[in-house]
This record gives C-alpha cells, sequence and structure tokens, in this order.
C-alpha cells in the first residue's frame, strides 16, 4: 500500500491503494467516480475511457501510480459548466442505447476533437475502433461526432 | 387561489355534484392532505404538485422500455410527455410476469398500459366535471388537463389528484384510436439519455451499499467440474481480502474491500478441481454428433402435402453454426445483503422474480423474505434472463456475512456463460421443370436450452424452437422438424434464440434454390408468398410487404458501384416480419459491408426513433454473430476469454443501416430480436453473389 495523490477533474485526492491498483477501480471504488466503466479490463474496450493529460487513456491498464500528479478527467468533469458540446451532440443524435459504453466513447471522442477538430470519417473511424458498442450505436456516434465539429449530420 | 382554498374549492364543487358519479363519497369537511396522490392502479401516480410517476415493470437494458412503455400510459392518461418521470419496478405481485425477453415488453404491456392511462384519464375527466358541475361529455383531457370547452375552463390533473382519487376505477375505460395519437408514433427523446451522457447512470455494477465487500469468484475451468480443495494462504496475504470460502459445489469466492483486492487474491488462489466427465469434450466431438443424430427421430414443427412423393430436379445441402455468447459490455454482477432472515438483493436482471424465487431457495428463506430491485442493465440481450449472478451473491453474502457486490471479470462472462445452441441442419429441396420449388425439407438438429433448463416438452418437442422455425413460403410440399439433442455446455437464451440459426440455414437455402432454378432471388421468395393468406400462423402479405419496402430502399436488381454485392433475406419472429439488404464487397476473400438496408413491419411503432436503434443495434449484433461470433470447447472449457479472441464489430467494420418499417395500426410486435436472423443468411447470399461460392457454416470468418 502508498499513499498516492491523485488530481481528478481539477482536485486533489490522496489515496491509500497498492500501486499497481489499475485507475479505473481507484477511481470507482475509492472516489465513487463510477462514471467511467469497467468492460474487459485488458484495453480492449476503450469502456475505461479517461483523459490523462488531456490524452486519452485506458484506465483499467493504467496503474494508478503512473498517474501520480497528473491531470486525470473523468466523464464526470469532462465539463464545469454544464454539458460539453459532444455531450450535447450525443444527445441530439440519441446515440446511447444501453449506454454503458458511451461514457468512454465520448471520453474517446472528445480527445479526438481536442487534436483535430474537423476530423474526417477515415479520421473518426481510425480514433474510434478501439472503443466497442455491443449495442451498435457506431453509426449515431459518428453523426454525433460531426455534429459537435459542426462538420454537420453528413455522411 | 391559494393551493389551500383551491383544495376546498374542489371539495366543495365535488359535493356539490357528487350525484354525476357512482360511488363517489367524501367525509364531510374533510379536505384530503396535500400528499395525497392518486395512484388508480400499480402503474401510475400523480401528486398534487402536477408530477406524473409511470411505473415500468420491466428491465431497461438498451431498448427503450423505460421510455417507450410511459409512452402508451402517458398517450391514454392525455398526459404532457414532460411532465412524466419513471419508476423502476422491482420483483413484485402486481405487475404479472415481470421478465423482459422475447421483444415482448412492448406487446405484452400494451393492453395493461393503455388501460392504466385510459382509466385515469376517464376519473380525472369525471373529477372535474363534479367540480363544475357540468356533463363529462362536455370536457376533454389533454396535456395533462380537463378543459371545460364551452367555458374554456382548465383544470391541472395535478389539481384534480385529491378528487379524482375518491372516485372509482372504471374496469372498461374507451381506449383512443390511433389516429388520435400524440405520443405514440412519435420520436419522443428517450428519458434515459441524458444520464447516459454525463455519467450519472447507476448500472449494477455501480450500485453500493455502505461498507459493502467486493467479491470475485474462481469457477471450475471445466464445464460440470466441481472444487476438490484450496489453499487461499497467499489470497489471504492480499491486502484487504477478508474472506475466502467455498460456494456451491464448483465455486471459491474471494471477498475483499476492493474490487482489485478481490481480483488480485483470486489471482493467487490455489484451488484444485474434480474435472469431471466432460473434460474431453470439445466443439468438433459436439457438432460431430449433431451430424450423427441428422438420422434420428424428429418432431414434426411444420407440414403441408407430402414431401416424400414429390419428384423433380433435387438439391441437398447442410448447414452449421457454433455457440456464441451474449458478451454484454456490462460484466455480469450482483449486489446482496443477507441479514438471516431476509436477503435484498440488486440486480442488472431481465428476471426479477426468477433472481427472488432462486435467491429464496438457494439461501433458504421463504421469496417474501427476498426482495430484488432492478437497476439499469449495460446490455442484456438474453445474458440476464439466468439468475447465476443473483444466486452467487446471495450466498457469498450469507456466507461471508456482509453486504457484498460480486463482479464478473470479462473473462468470467466469456467462460461461464450461457451459450446460444450450436446446431446442424439438413436440408433438402425438389424444382419443378421451370425451376420453382415444389419440395422443401429443413431438418434442424439443436440441443434445447428449454429442456437443459428443466421446462417441460410439449408434445415431445421444445415449443420455442417450432415458435421460431417460423416458416412462412407456400411451397406445396413443405416438411419442417426438429431433433432435439442434449449437451451438457451451459444453454441460453440469446438474441433473437433459435430463430437465427433456423433462419440462416433456411434461407440460405432458399437462396441456393433461386440460383439453382434460375431464378432472381427476390422473385422467386415473391412468388412464394404471392397469395395472401395465413401459413403456418404467419401472413404471407405482410412478409411481401417488408420484402418489397427493403429491396425498394435497397434499389435491389439496380447497378451497383463496380465490385458490390446484394444479398437478400426475410425471416419472421416474435410476431414481427423482417427483410435486410445487405450490399458487400470482397477484399483479400473477406466481406466488406457497406451498407444494410432493414424493413420491419411490427404493427403500431411506439417510438421510431427507439425502433430506428433496435433496428440499427439487431443488424451489428447479427452481424458479429455471422462474421466472427463463435464459442468453441476444448477440453471441456471455454477457449475464448476476451475481445481479443471472441471479436465484436468495431465502428472500422461497421455498415450503414438504414432502418424502415410498414405504417401500421395492427397491434405492437417486438423489435430488439427480429433483426437479427434475416443478417447472416442476406451476408451469405451477398457472398455468393460476389464470389459463387456459398458459405455454409457460420462463422464467415474463422
Ligand atoms: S475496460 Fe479498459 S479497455 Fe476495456
Ligand atoms: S450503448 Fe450499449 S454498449 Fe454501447
Amino acid at each position: 500500500m502508498a499513499d498516492i495523490t491523485l488530481r481528478v477533474n481539477g482536485s486533489e485526492h490522496k489515496v491509500n491503494v497498492s500501486p499497481d491498483t489499475p485507475l479505473l477501480w481507484v477511481l470507482r471504488d475509492t472516489l465513487e467516480l463510477t462514471g467511467t466503466k469497467f468492460g474487459c479490463g485488458a484495453g480492449l474496450c476503450g469502456a475505461c475511457t479517461v483523459h490523462v493529460d488531456g490524452a486519452a487513456a485506458r484506465s483499467c491498464s493504467t496503474p494508478v501510480s503512473q498517474v501520480a500528479g497528473k491531470n486525470i478527467i473523468t466523464i464526470e468533469g469532462l465539463s464545469t459548466n454544464g454539458l460539453h458540446a459532444v455531450q450535447k451532440a450525443w444527445i441530439a443524435e440519441e446515440v446511447p442505447q444501453c449506454g454503458y459504453c458511451q461514457a468512454g466513447q465520448i471520453m474517446e471522442a472528445v480527445a479526438l476533437l481536442a487534436k483535430n477538430p474537423q476530423p474526417s470519417d477515415d479520421q473518426i473511424t481510425q480514433a474510434m475502433s478501439g472503443n466497442l458498442c455491443r449495442c451498435g450505436t457506431y453509426e449515431r456516434i459518428r453523426r454525433a461526432i460531426h455534429r459537435a465539429a459542426g462538420t454537420g449530420g453528413a455522411r | 387561489m391559494s393551493p389551500l382554498s383551491r383544495r376546498d374549492f374542489l371539495t366543495a364543487g365535488v359535493a356539490a355534484g357528487a350525484g354525476l358519479v357512482i360511488g363517489f363519497y367524501l367525509p364531510h369537511g374533510a379536505p384530503r392532505s396535500a400528499s395525497d396522490t392518486f395512484a388508480p392502479n400499480a402503474y401510475l401516480k400523480i401528486t398534487p404538485d402536477g408530477k406524473i410517476t409511470v411505473v415500468v415493470a420491466r428491465s431497461e437494458m438498451g431498448q427503450g422500455v423505460r421510455t417507450s412503455l410511459p409512452m402508451i400510459l402517458a398517450e391514454e392518461l392525455g398526459a404532457d410527455w414532460k411532465q412524466i418521470t419513471i419508476e423502476q419496478a422491482g420483483a413484485s405481485t402486481l405487475y404479472g410476469d415481470q421478465t423482459t425477453g422475447g421483444s415482448a415488453s412492448v406487446r405484452t404491456t400494451w393492453d395493461p398500459m393503455r388501460k392504466a392511462g385510459a382509466a385515469a384519464r376517464e376519473m380525472l375527466i369525471s373529477a372535474a366535471a363534479l367540480e363544475w358541475g357540468v356533463a363529462r361529455s362536455a370536457c376533454k383531457a389533454e396535456n395533462s388537463s380537463v378543459i371545460h370547452t364551452a367555458s374554456n375552463r382548465r383544470l391541472s390533473y395535478g389539481e384534480l389528484a385529491n378528487q379524482a382519487a375518491t372516485l372509482r376505477v372504471p374496469t372498461d375505460p374507451p381506449l383512443k384510436q390511433a389516429k388520435d395519437y400524440k405520443i405514440v408514433g412519435t420520436a419522443v427523446p428517450r428519458i434515459d439519455t441524458p444520464s447516459k451522457v454525463d455519467g450519472s447512470a447507476v448500472y449494477g455494477i455501480d450500485f453500493r451499499l455502505p461498507n459493502m465487500k467486493y467479491a470475485v469468484l474462481a469457477r471450475c475451468p471445466v464445464i460440470g467440474g466441481k472444487v476438490a480443495g484450496f489453499d487461499d494462504k497467499e489470497s489471504k496475504k492480499i491486502s484487504g481480502v477478508s474472506y475466502v470460502g467455498k460456494i456451491g459445489d464448483s465455486a471459491v469466492a474471494v471477498v475483499a474491500d476492493s474490487v482489485w483486492g478481490a481480483m488480485e487474491g483470486r489471482r493467487v488462489l490455489n484451488v484444485q478441481w474434480d474435472e469431471g466427465s466432460n473434460k474431453d469434450l470439445s466443439s468438433a466431438g459436439i457438432m460431430d454428433g449433431l451430424k450423427k443424430s441428422a438420422s434420428d427421430k424428429a418432431a414434426v414443427l411444420y407440414a403441408a402435402g407430402d414431401v416424400s412423393k414429390t419428384s423433380g430436379r433435387r438439391l441437398a445441402a447442410d448447414y452449421q453454426l457454433p455457440f456464441m455468447a451474449h458478451a454484454p459490455m456490462e460484466p455480469g454482477n450482483c449486489t446482496a445483503h443477507f441479514q438471516g432472515s431476509s436477503c435484498e438483493i440488486w440486480a442488472p436482471t431481465q428476471v426479477p422474480q426468477d433472481v427472488r424465487d432462486s435467491v429464496a431457495s438457494a439461501v433458504g428463506l421463504d421469496s417474501e423474505q427476498v426482495k430484488v430491485n432492478v437497476t439499469l442493465i449495460g446490455g442484456g440481450f438474453g445474458r440476464r434472463l439466468e439468475h447465476d449472478y443473483g444466486v452467487e451473491a446471495a450466498l457469498v453474502s450469507k456466507a461471508a456475512n456482509t453486504p457484498v457486490k460480486v463482479i464478473w471479470t470479462r473473462e468470467d462472462d466469456m467462460r461461464f456463460s450461457t451459450y446460444r445452441p450450436a446446431s446442424y441442419h439438413r436440408l433438402s429441396a425438389a424444382l419443378d421443370g421451370q425451376g420453382w420449388p415444389v419440395a422443401f425439407s429443413h431438418r434442424i438438429v439443436m440441443p434445447s436450452i428449454n429442456i437443459q433448463k428443466g421446462f417441460p416438452a410439449e408434445d415431445g418437442t421444445d415449443s420455442e424452437v417450432k415458435e421460431e422455425a417460423s416458416f412462412v413460403y407456400a411451397i406445396p410440399n413443405t416438411l419442417i422438424e426438429y431433433v432435439m439433442t442434449e449437451t451438457p455446455v451451459p444453454l441460453g437464451w440469446m438474441r433473437s434464440v433459435n430463430a437465427l440459426q433456423v433462419g440462416f440455414a433456411s434461407e440460405s437455402f432458399i437462396d441456393e434454390l433461386a440460383v439453382a432454378g434460375g431464378k432472381d432471388p427476390l422473385e422467386l421468395r415473391l412468388r412464394l408468398l404471392a397469395k395472401d393468406e395465413d401459413l403456418n400462423g404467419w401472413s404471407t402479405a405482410r412478409m411481401r410487404g417488408v420484402l418489397q419496402l427493403a429491396a425498394e430502399k435497397a434499389g435491389w436488381g439496380k447497378a451497383l458501384v463496380p465490385g458490390h454485392y446484394h444479398g437478400i433475406a426475410c425471416f419472421a419472429s416474435f410476431h414481427t416480419y423482417m427483410a435486410e439488404v445487405v450490399e458487400i464487397s470482397m477484399e483479400n476473400d473477406q466481406p466488406r459491408v457497406h451498407r444494410v438496408v432493414g424493413a420491419m413491419d411490427c404493427g403500431q411503432v411506439i417510438n421510431p426513433n427507439i425502433l430506428e436503434q433496435q433496428i440499427q443495434g439487431g443488424v451489428i449484433y447479427a452481424l458479429t454473430n455471422a462474421l466472427r461470433g463463435q464459442i468453441t470447447i476444448d477440453k471441456g472449457r471455454v477457449v475464448q476469454g476476451n475481445f481479443d479472441d471472441y471479436q465484436p464489430i468495431r465502428m472500422n467494420e461497421a455498415p450503414v443501416v438504414e432502418a424502415y418499417f410498414v405504417q401500421s395500426t395492427e397491434a405492437p410486435t417486438g423489435a430488439g430480436e427480429p433483426p437479427v436472423p434475416p443478417l447472416a443468411p442476406a451476408l451469405c447470399n451477398a457472398i455468393y453473389a460476389a464470389t459463387k461460392k456459398r458459405v455454409r457454416a457460420l462463422p464467415v470468418v474463422s
């Protein structure tokens, strides 16, 4: 066990956990931020995606000791005033079905748009293909990203 | 007017008009309290502040029941949709069978939800009529208010709640005509969407109790094996591990104060397994067994004419499908708190009542002592029709004497699931001189889910297979038969259940007949459906309708981009008709699916947005099944473990899915499962069109 200081959604938290604990479980069990989901535990589905210093990261495969002091953002902290533009686009396109994968999808999409504000269809496909959705919402995800990017609902 | 005087006024008004309603009574001078709720039935509550709560007695797993079912009630109620909030029912005795499955939620709640809304509306109208001292017929209900048209007076449902609560509940209220619908049939935004994009939605895996512990279980990797012994020395060294113990015959639970602690404790746990009698079981052996059983005695599911007396050009082909796993995104989990004479459960379940009863018998309580709460579900697809996770959680809570959440890892989910049955299909047919089929037989060889689970056979067979083997073509001599086999592999109902296997074999073989007879596959199907009739319980006209709609929207028969090919298939299941056209090209010998056009006839559409989601989702789910959805058994163990060796479709392989539906005022039927069966045959028929190679075994990519 070790004392680790985490910076999550803008506030500092001291946690006492074993240093190899994946960030995912510290977020969910210790900090009670359950918006970040467990899907595979192996970096294969993207349900656990958060931002570490602005880049999308799979929290299930990130030992908590590696992110001490870094700026971690989860779905709960994506926006400090109301919903983020990407979340609004998700609502407008009615993307979620079961919704379980969607926090991860949104975090991935926000990271994509931060790097590439107007991604093409191919660039969206490339960025989003690490995120599984068993409910098959891919087409609406694509539309929502275009909407958030202001590139229209165009396909 | 203050709320209080408003109520006094209402009471006075009621007394004056009491003669208008039979059975009306209010104690003199006793206005009802402000907390009084109008709850004319178990589905609906209206409070004086105008809040309308609709109870949803089905489980939300993505299919939209928390929106579509309240829409049905709200329509008849004449409610303002914006005032509706929902409450999730747990296991109860008030709502009949609460199973969420068989694409049945809308179909089976259509009448009770409509009647619940209509009864309340009639009572609210009576309350207002009494209040105004006018005839009921002079009043109408709309937007959560009753309006007296002549005087343009208006009272809101909240204002009428107290009063309406005193009235008799009508048993047979009049129902609206479809042409008057304002909510049903519109794309009302889903109630659950905002909470699913801001991270606030609480799924089973997110639920927590104070002082709750977490558990994972080591289960015997060999199907049917048992725990022979275990050594927990290393597990107990892991920080936070508080309990290690045997659960049932075939598992050992590790309980800790964090999920990670429990997982680590299990990683170092040393269990000796008694592998039992299935340790040599393999998929190849199971498929050989099915093949051998193909000449065993069969039950007749549907027969017309006499296939043995037909002549003509004969064709035959065998088809086969593997086991498949549901793999919903939210892995199995359940929270339980056993407290001696009671047990409370929080479960992402499709069967709260079954969980209640199984938990009760597992921990030695009566059903009334078990309370089951239904959480939001991160994908069901039939996996949560099982009760294993509920029973496990209750047993662990009892054994470790603590509130506990049992979590399954993805590997647990993949390896200890219940699987879509593997199947073998023997088909044959005869064509006449013009190439039209005059005989068609299909022998389905498959283990029965229901018999394995202990449900009784009906007429010596599994009646669910009969229902899902929905042959609807008018071929003069037809024989559909089922050879019911057994397997030790645990079986479960997976999205579209047996209809997927039957549909793949049957609709692929119909394509073979079209090719052999020199017919266009659409033309052949339309000819076999040409006469309007009820065939085998299905309407040929409705099947024709979806085929024509899908073909027209897809541009069937028109020129495609060079290198692109179409395949078509249709199948009826869960009281719904579905046709799909798949457009592919071949890249490095593998199909690339560009576009799928789906057309559905499910009667009255409740919410076109949710229906489109179901069609899009069903097609993508079915595409995974068709391309790579294979569970194999080796040495009695499930081989696949995670999304690297069981690979669902990702965005880079997802086609554009266009959803169309027939405008209809027939009673609504299922939508979640019917999009699944036509996909694999339509895909493989397109592969044939592209390559002249017939795919007779799934998965396509192996
Ligand atoms: S849970 Fe982290 S990638 Fe799947
Ligand atoms: S919405 Fe259910 S897994 Fe994506």
